[in-house]
């Protein structure tokens, strides 16, 4: 018995190999990215537990989530007191600025007003941090769907109206803290002030300790966060965002909102640039700083060079990406880009944009397929059909990429199986020239170690 | 460490008269180490290779338990693919298990398994999905055995999941043939095959003249396990997830069983001699001693040569079930060093006395412990080395601290005689690394 090919997970009785996680894991992260900020998922432990070991082995970093540890009774008559002791616990322990409350299937399905009891326990107690909640029940959407959703509820209980200020939004998406550092720094080279939501390029990549430090430093700061509503702008990055957190920012405070897609390839890299000088120009003193930086014109310099030594290497090779609708969208547009094919663009989160997004990249309709809200059983089976030379995408593809003897080149999350996921630099000119060299070289590296007189030279 | 007052009670020095308070749940906000029921029974029915293993729920309970564990099979690998129901808003509103029964005839027919595990979760035990109802009825529909397992995260600890996998275990157990068993066999239970342990141990074993009826549950398989009943005794390692199944066999079918650990030279040369003791054969009583000197001395020099660069270091270790703590406190001891701190998570009153006399006066034993209490205790004892799952090891790493993974993740085995030598390797890799000189707690400190 086979089945039919590319019927979404939703349509078929059963997942086999889940191609996404849950929505709390997306909402931890984007919570980590807040400073001073402790993360607490309501419902079983279980939830805590499993996403605290996942995110650790992709970040390799301490991950304290706190867990509400719902029992028997607590399902049945409702978590109250477990929020209210949870809270009080991570208080005493982790004096956090802010707490981030999430919720699991569990919680959401027994009817819990997770809103109204938080509510009630800040009324009781005035003393107690901002606590900041987001509704993230998994049977409605993953992590990627958990992530911005509460980027939008950190952003719509914390962003004041106000008089204008000079500073850029930046909402970023689920990117890794190195891409977090290279954004800063993009941003910066424009003299713009910045406003990162969220910012984990320290809290999950931090430097050696002498003593634990509860909560990891870095992040945005909550009273930061309050002046996005007087910004120059918001910019938005991700293709299949529609429309995103930075709407809100729009409609409540009339900040202007661009949204570009990742910037992963030289053109995708000069759109973002471009929106950064736009900005840096509408600031009356930064108009002078408007100009591409030197430094900037010369990495893009150096990448469509390394482009042109390394074209026939990648021209016409065919090539399957898995990952995030934004980071596939983005980095199948950069391959398209360099002249790879990419027949397959696939996803486990569904957004039912990934193909419109495409082609607005420029990629012709009919010439690749998109997958949303696919499984890695129904991926494979699609990729066996297509033949890709390679496969761009997180570990979890590493067990087709072997079955189908295909390089796996590792982007986005999770990377369990390296080390260094969180230092992979997907975006810029910088992080293309990376991604470009690795991917010629694993088709060389195929190549060489497939061909029987073993060459020197390439 | 300014412990919360509801945690209190689970911290002591093995000194001290009070015992570890222990077996409850754990404290909402204390950043715990430990998992739901649902984990428990994953992890134990996990290795069974040629059954098809489907998480009735929504998609992270079977994402994050897809191919955790580097639990090995000598054979099929379908334990390895993650199957789920992957219920989504529908299936809360209208129920869910429609779409199980469609799921079980889906992945039967495409797997073929031996049998299958149908694993409840918290969303399909809210929802009043009936589990067993569906398995009884796929059961008599698809010619295999399909088992509930009634593992809803909220009903309870790890402990109690375990506990569920031994009730799912117990309904395979007894249903197969058991002619051409013979006098002299035993079943394994609790070891998961983690980098192949189970085949050193069964290697021992049969060099002794001990036939192996099934093995539970690591490289595991459903025909194995359901003629269980036919071997003359039960070895029990890892006893917290297990002894309830070798219990259970008692009563059902009059078996004996032993607890052992193959980890550490002293345990593991007690446990073959348990086994020989038990079927009172003196040749096999004889090979056993040869086994056990042969394989002693083929790892004691370089024990020896390991012990002279870690004597006088510290370690600290945080595990999920007692029986393994004990062990790796004398294997810490054998290779030269002191356990500065020792936890579990799920540790029973009888394990922390056993282990309050193991250690020395003044190790700290702690029930239930989070991160912030063990990065504590690690800077306090200034410990070299810690011993953990994938949890703790970025609390020892971010502090600048050696970490040996001793759970489901590691690829060295670790188990056996040889196995000690492995640890050994490996605790002083980590010890011994230039690295430290360079960290932050370190820095300034002669590299020792």
């Amino acid at each position: 018995m086979s089945l039919p090919i590319a019927v979404p997970s939703s349509k078929r009785p059963a997942a086999t190999n889940s191609c996404r996680v849950c929505a709390p894991l997306g909402s931890v992260l984007a919570f980590r990215g807040l400073r001073g900020c402790m993360p607490l998922i309501h419902g079983s432990q279980g939830c805590a537990t499993y996403i605290r070991r996942y995110l650790i082995s992709h970040f390799r970093e301490p991950m304290d989530v706190g867990s509400t540890s719902f029992d028997e009774s607590a399902t049945i008559f409702g978590g109250q007191s477990n929020l209210a002791a949870a809270i009080k616990n991570m208080v005493r322990q982790y004096a956090p600025e802010v707490i981030g409350v999430c919720t699991t299937c569990l919680a959401e399905t027994i009817g819990e007003d997770t809103e109204g009891i938080l509510r009630e326990i800040t009324t009781e107690d005035p003393s107690l941090p901002p606590i900041i909640h987001v509704s993230t029940p998994s049977f409605k959407g993953c992590q990627y769907r958990g992530f911005h959703d509460t980027v939008a509820a950190i952003l719509k209980v914390t962003a004041k109206a106000g008089t204008p200020m000079p500073h850029l939004n930046l909402l970023p998406g689920p990117v890794s803290p190195a891409d977090l550092r290279h954004l800063r720094e993009l941003v910066e080279a424009f003299g713009l002030p910045l406003l990162m939501l969220p910012d984990y390029s320290e809290t999950l990549d931090g430097p050696s300790l002498a003593s634990y430090a509860p909560i990891p430093e870095g992040g945005t700061a909550l009273a930061d966060v309050a002046d996005a509503g007087r910004a120059i702008g918001t910019l938005q990055l991700g293709a299949t965002l529609e429309p995103g957190p930075g709407a809100s920012l729009q409609r409540d405070f009339g900040v202007p909102l661009v949204r570009a897609s990742l910037p992963i390839g030289v053109r995708a890299t000069d759109a973002v640039l471009e929106s950064l000088a736009a900005f840096a120009a509408t600031d009356a003193a930064g108009a002078a700083a408007a100009a591409i930086p030197a430094w900037l014109s010369a990495e893009r310099g150096r990448l469509v060079d390394a482009y042109v030594d390394g074209h026939k290497y990648v021209s016409g090779r065919r090539v399957a990406v898995v990952g995030d609708p934004d980071l596939a969208v983005a980095v199948a547009g950069f391959c398209a880009e360099i002249g790879l094919i990419p027949v397959l663009v696939a996803s486990g989160a569904l957004t039912h944009r990934m193909a419109p997004a495409l082609e607005a990249l420029g990629l012709a309709p009919g010439a690749f397929e998109v997958m949303e809200d696919a499984d890695y059983d129904s991926i494979q089976r699609r990729v066996v059909e297509l033949k890709p030379d390679l496969v761009l995408g997180p570990s979890k593809a590493y067990p087709m990429a072997r079955a189908l003897g295909i390089p796996l080149v590792r982007i986005g999350f999770p990377v369990h199986d390296r080390i260094g996921a969180g230092r992979i630099l997907h975006l810029g000119y910088r992080g293309t020239q990376r991604l470009f060299d690795e991917v010629a070289n694993a088709l060389l590296a195929n190549q060489q170690d497939s061909s029987e007189m073993g060459y020197a030279y390439q | 460490m300014d412990l919360l007052d509801d945690r209190k009670r689970q911290v002591v020095t093995a000194g001290e008269a009070r015992a570890v308070v222990c077996d409850r749940p754990s404290v909402a906000g204390s950043v715990t180490q430990r998992a739901c029921s649902f984990c428990g029974s994953r992890v134990v029915l996990y290795p069974i290779a040629d059954a098809l293993h489907l998480v009735h729920g929504p998609v992270g309970c079977a994402a994050y338990t897809w191919d955790i564990r580097g639990a090995q099979s000598s054979g099929p690998q379908l334990h390895r693919l993650s199957f789920n129901t992957d219920i989504r808003e529908e299936e809360v509103i209208f129920g869910g298990e429609k779409k199980l029964a469609r799921a079980l005839r889906e992945l039967v027919a495409i797997h073929r398994p031996k049998g299958a595990f149908v694993y409840a979760t918290c969303l399909t035990g809210v929802i009043g999905d009936d589990v067993e109802a569906v398995c009884r009825m796929a059961t008599a529909e698809l010619g295999i055995p399909v088992i509930p397992v009634q593992s809803e995260g909220f009903k309870g600890t790890k402990k109690d999941g375990y506990s569920a996998a031994c009730r799912a275990l117990d309904q395979l157990i007894g249903t197969g043939p058991t002619e051409g068993i013979g006098p002299h066999s035993v079943n394994i239970l609790g070891d998961f095959n983690i980098a192949g342990e189970i085949w050193v141990i069964k290697g021992y074993l049969e060099r002794m003249g001990v036939e192996v009826v099934a093995t539970m549950t690591g490289d595991g398989r459903v025909d194995t396990i359901r003629k269980a009943h036919g071997a003359r005794l039960n070895i029990v390692q890892c006893a917290g997830s297990m002894t309830s199944v070798a219990k259970l066999m008692k009563e059902k079918y009059g078996i004996p069983y032993v607890q052992v650990s193959f980890f550490g030279l002293e345990d593991c040369a007690d446990a073959l001699y348990q086994v020989a003791r038990h079927f009172g054969d003196p040749g096999m009583l004889r090979r056993t001693k040869d086994i056990v000197k042969a394989e002693t001395e083929a790892v004691l020099p370089e024990l020896a040569r390991i012990r002279r660069d870690l004597e006088g270091k510290k370690a600290a270790l945080y595990v999920g079930g007692a029986f393994k703590a004990f062990s790796l406190v004398k294997a810490l001891r054998q290779i030269g060093m002191q356990v500065a701190m020792a936890g579990t998570q799920t540790g029973g009153p009888a394990d922390y006395e056993h282990l309050k006399e193991l250690c020395d006066a003044d190790t700290i034993l702690a029930d239930d412990s989070n991160p912030l209490e063990m990065a504590s205790w690690l800077a306090l004892r200034d410990v070299d080395l810690f011993i953990g799952g994938v949890k703790e090891r970025p609390v020892a790493f971010k502090l600048g601290i050696g970490f040996c993974d001793h759970n489901h993740e590691r690829k060295i085995g670790l188990a056996g005689f040889e196995g000690c030598a492995a640890f050994a390797r490996e605790v002083h890799a980590t010890v011994t690394s230039p690295v430290w000189s360079l960290v932050p707690r370190r820095a300034g400190k002669a590299l020792s």
